[in-house]
């Protein structure tokens, strides 16, 4: 593997922060970011599964974590990442299609995602909320 | 050039590249994510009829062949695309030494999580299946 730091430091294109930001660039960045909370979300996975297995006790101790206020906010948040990163995502699949790419239809894409994100998000809560009663 | 076709003829003549691997998990990124859309999507509508649920019920749902099988592909397919991810953001952003231990500590962490849910789901169908 070669050497990843370089003897002298490489010029840098000017910092995100200088850019204004635009939608394009928002949902870039938070498909990415979505994309860590995910990641996150998934290790939560996991400790659920693994307490369901090892009993009803292990699993009393994190199901009542997660129907905790800061649990349930904390799961909110996964849920909107969750459509965020599904929505931006079936966006990227059909750019790799060669699709889309024209400055209107990136717009119209973007927009869909924000709205049908926000809307799925408030959906599964809502059903969640009408099913517990 | 074919509009399907964006590579360069350059392109074509040298694939798959120096890094010889990088088409490989270009293809796996997107085939993980064709696979997690159903797969969250069964996931999540699961989980929301499953509010207020006890633990008896829940196991009972989770130990049944079909939930089994797709909690455990969902596992797979979910950590291959987070390890991917992951991959990504690290070399992206990471242009210390450093580099190679955290995509070595992320790919390992991957596939042990992902055997751990899946060990978890198998003790699970064998207690209460």
């Amino acid at each position: 593997m070669p050497d990843a730091t370089p003897k002298r430091p490489r010029p840098l294109s000017p910092h995100i922060q200088h850019y204004r930001p635009q939608l394009t660039s928002v949902l870039s960045i938070a498909n990415r970011v979505s994309g860590l909370v995910l990641s996150a979300f998934a290790i939560g996975l996991v400790v659920w599964l693994t307490a369901a297995a090892a009993g009803p006790q292990a699993y009393g101790v994190v199901h009542h974590a997660v129907v905790s206020w800061p649990g349930q906010a904390i799961l909110f948040g996964c849920t909107f990442a969750f459509f965020l990163h599904l929505c931006g995502g079936i966006r990227h699949l059909i750019w790799d299609t060669v699709h889309g790419f024209d400055l209107r239809s990136i717009y119209v894409s973007g927009w869909a995602v924000v709205v049908s994100s926000t809307v799925l998000t408030i959906t599964a809560w809502v059903a969640s909320a009408f099913l517990a009663g | 050039m074919d509009r399907r076709n964006t590579r360069s003829p350059l392109a074509d003549a040298a694939r798959p590249g120096s890094s010889h691997t990088g088409p490989c998990d270009w293809w796996a990124e997107r085939v993980s994510a064709i696979a997690l859309i159903p797969l969250t999507l069964w996931f999540a509508a699961s989980i929301i009829a499953h509010t207020g649920s006890d633990y008896a019920a829940f196991t009972t749902w989770l130990s049944a062949p079909a939930p089994a099988i797709l909690m455990i592909l969902l596992l797979i397919s979910l950590f291959h695309h987070t390890a991917l991810g992951l991959q990504v953001v690290i070399e992206d952003y990471m242009h210390t030494k450093a580099k190679f231990a955290a995509l070595v500590i992320v790919r390992l962490s991957c596939i042990a999580l992902a055997v751990a849910g899946i060990v978890a789901i198998l003790r699970i169908v064998a207690v209460h299946g």
